[in-house]
């Protein structure tokens, strides 16, 4: 199957080129390609339905709302930029959220690919076994998100759990981290690294894909392991790396279930899991102040916006595909 | 270890070479398998505890953070089985499992629809909108929900599962239509020239050579919406106001507020059963859940 991917590049690519054969302009064909538009759009229609009325119209009605006042029950009432103003100076609740956030996504996403990486490589070290390693790494990530496992991961970290219990028999006494507010952020960190399998599975097909000379090569030149994991894996890795770390740091910002189920809803404690979204809900939802949490939405789609671009502009410099140098 | 390494060890040692290298490798492997084991136990750890917990009586929670038992009991499924709120357990299994069936057929359908038209139509506009449609892959979909919400709020279908599921019906996962058409593009295009020669329209030709040539991906697709949905939270969060209407995560959710009052037995075996479908589900499925995400990803 990872063959299959590669080879899905090889002929997408000679697909495209097939493609570019020179259009006859005769009368005959114009009416062809009609028929093709015809066509194409007649198959879009779902999602072109989808694509206006679930995604471009709200969004653009959602930024309307973000310069009102709207409760659901009365019009909006147009104030300008005051809910804008309103986050930025006039709201603790939001800065913390915002900051809790940052420092999940920040500290969390590289954690996440570095453990994702780290247990690729030693999958793809040995053969014994290693299906069923691959199966036990990466089963958390298909049910990290669930309430189920929300649940659990409470459970394993309230006071005198079984992390409280086995860090104490190691001397080290920290109490529950549920409550903690220094713990509860590394605590849902720890959650969302638990659930690596996914990434590690797409770093593992990365692998697979480099060509093995390259380490024959390194080995006959007296390469180190360390430099050839700097020197080959690494850059032959990077659009993989990229593709992970975009994906990944996008759908961190945007973490809700765990943190609404392990604080009951209420962000608690100290507000230290009333992660990004977790307080634009209870905005929207449980105070029907649908404006405000608009423009929280906004500042959301900006920030994400701005993190993409940089994650694009930066990968130029570090991304490499093979074959671009010959 | 690097070759040269080796070769200057066994120079040293002189004839013992070769069996040096292999019980150095034999050696090697065995370490690596010991870090393995200690890995996968640290990450199977909470699985493992969950369903040992599940027998625990509530009083023992507190008391008891280890993985086995004391008093072990059925007790905390007994009382999970009948429900929480005046709604049966298989009632919550019976939304969840229609609201996954539904999501799953219309995904299944409506993004293959789709991934054909941007993989295999050459038609005008398809450069904007396929980069609209790769656009919506880097959405936060909190940026829509406000305005659906007060949609659906207005068409009185709130407490329905069509606000839930419409958006599988309209092809909105970006992904899912990406990974498709990655998989359409393989499959070599004489095969549709061969079928127009013959006079077949683009219906013909997807219903008849390309669904059977892709059900591969569209496994794939199927088995991670199914999860999805199966896992799903925040939708019915948002959308679901009757217990009834309840799939088993928003019966969890019930449990789990109820917990100030105490009863970790039953939220506990109630989270192991929500789980077990989707493990069950994992071990039948596995090949095709770890082929679909890796091919989707690698472009090379």
């Amino acid at each position: 199957m990872t063959d299959l991917s590669t080879r899905t590049v090889v002929t997408g690519d000679a697909s495209k080129r097939a493609q570019r054969r020179p259009v006859p302009q005769s009368r005959g064909a114009a009416v062809r390609q009609r028929r093709e538009n015809i066509a194409a759009y007649t198959f879009l229609i779902p999602w072109l339905v989808g694509f206006f009325g679930l995604t471009v119209g709200p969004m653009l009605y959602t930024l309307y709302l973000s310069f009102t006042n709207y409760n659901l029950f009365s019009a909006p009432t147009w104030t300008g930029l005051d809910n804008y103003i309103r986050l930025f100076t006039n709201d603790p609740s939001f800065i913390q959220s915002a900051k809790i956030t940052l420092f999940y996504v920040l500290v969390g996403t590289p954690l996440k690919l570095a453990v994702a990486l780290g247990a690729a490589m030693l999958l793809n070290y040995r053969d014994t076994a290693a299906t069923f390693f691959r199966s036990a790494f990466y089963v958390p990530s298909l049910i990290g998100a669930s309430v189920s496992v929300a649940i659990v991961w409470r459970a394993m970290f309230v006071t005198d759990g079984p992390v409280d219990s086995a860090l104490s028999f190691f001397g080290i006494n920290l109490g529950g981290w549920v409550g903690n507010v220094d713990l509860v952020v590394p605590m849902m960190i720890l959650l969302a690294v638990w659930g690596f399998g996914g990434t590690m599975i797409i770093f593992l097909a990365g692998l697979k894909n480099i060509p093995g000379e390259l380490y024959e090569a390194a080995d006959v030149d007296g390469a180190g392991p360390l430099r050839k994991f700097r020197n080959i894996t690494l850059p032959m890795l990077s659009p993989v790396i990229f593709f992970n770390l975009l994906l990944e740091t996008i759908g961190a910002f945007q973490v809700f279930g765990s943190a609404y189920i392990i604080s009951n809803g209420t962000g608690g404690p100290a507000g230290m899991t009333n992660f990004y979204t977790v307080y634009l809900y209870k905005r929207a939802f449980t105070d029907s102040q649908m404006g405000y949490a608009s423009a929280m939405a906004w500042v959301l789609l900006i920030v994400v916006a701005i993190v993409a671009i940089f994650i694009f502009r930066s990968s130029q410099s570090w991304v490499h595909y093979a074959g671009d140098e010959k | 270890m690097s070759a040269t390494l080796q070769t200057t060890q066994a120079v040293v040692t002189g004839t013992a070479g070769p069996q040096r290298r292999v019980k150095r490798k034999t050696w090697k492997t065995i370490i690596w398998l010991i870090a393995m084991i200690v890995l996968a136990a640290v990450i199977l750890y909470p699985l493992l505890w969950l369903t040992l917990a599940t027998l625990k009586p509530s009083s023992e929670f507190g008391t008891n953070p280890g993985l086995i038992p004391e008093q072990p009991t059925w007790q905390n499924f007994v009382r999970v089985s009948e429900g929480i709120a005046g709604v049966p357990m298989w009632r919550f299994f019976w939304n969840t499992i229609v609201l996954s069936v539904v999501a799953t057929a219309a995904t299944v359908i409506s993004h293959a629809l789709a991934a054909y038209a941007f993989a295999r139509i050459r038609f005008k506009g398809s450069k904007i909108l396929f980069t609209c449609m790769i656009a919506t892959l880097l959405l936060p979909f909190h940026v829509v929900i406000i305005p659906q919400y007060i949609i659906f709020n207005n068409l009185n279908l709130i407490d329905t599962y069509i606000p839930i599921l419409i958006g599988k019906f309209l092809a909105t996962e970006a992904f899912f239509v990406f990974l498709i058409m990655q998989f359409i593009r393989s499959v070599p295009r004489e095969l549709d020239e061969a079928a127009r020669i013959d006079g077949a329209g683009h219906a013909r030709i997807f219903f008849s050579i390309m669904l059977p040539l892709i059900v591969p991906t569209l496994t794939t697709v199927a088995i991670f919406t199914f999860l999805g949905q199966w896992n799903d939270f925040f939708g019915p969060l948002l959308y679901l106001t009757s217990p009834e209407n309840y799939p088993l995560s928003m019966a969890l959710k019930m449990y789990n507020d109820q917990t100030s009052v105490s009863d970790y037995g039953a939220t506990t075996a109630a989270s192991f059963i929500a789980l077990v479908p989707v493990l069950l589900f994992f071990v039948i499925f596995q090949r095709f859940i770890i082929t679909g995400m890796s091919s989707g990803a690698v472009k090379g």
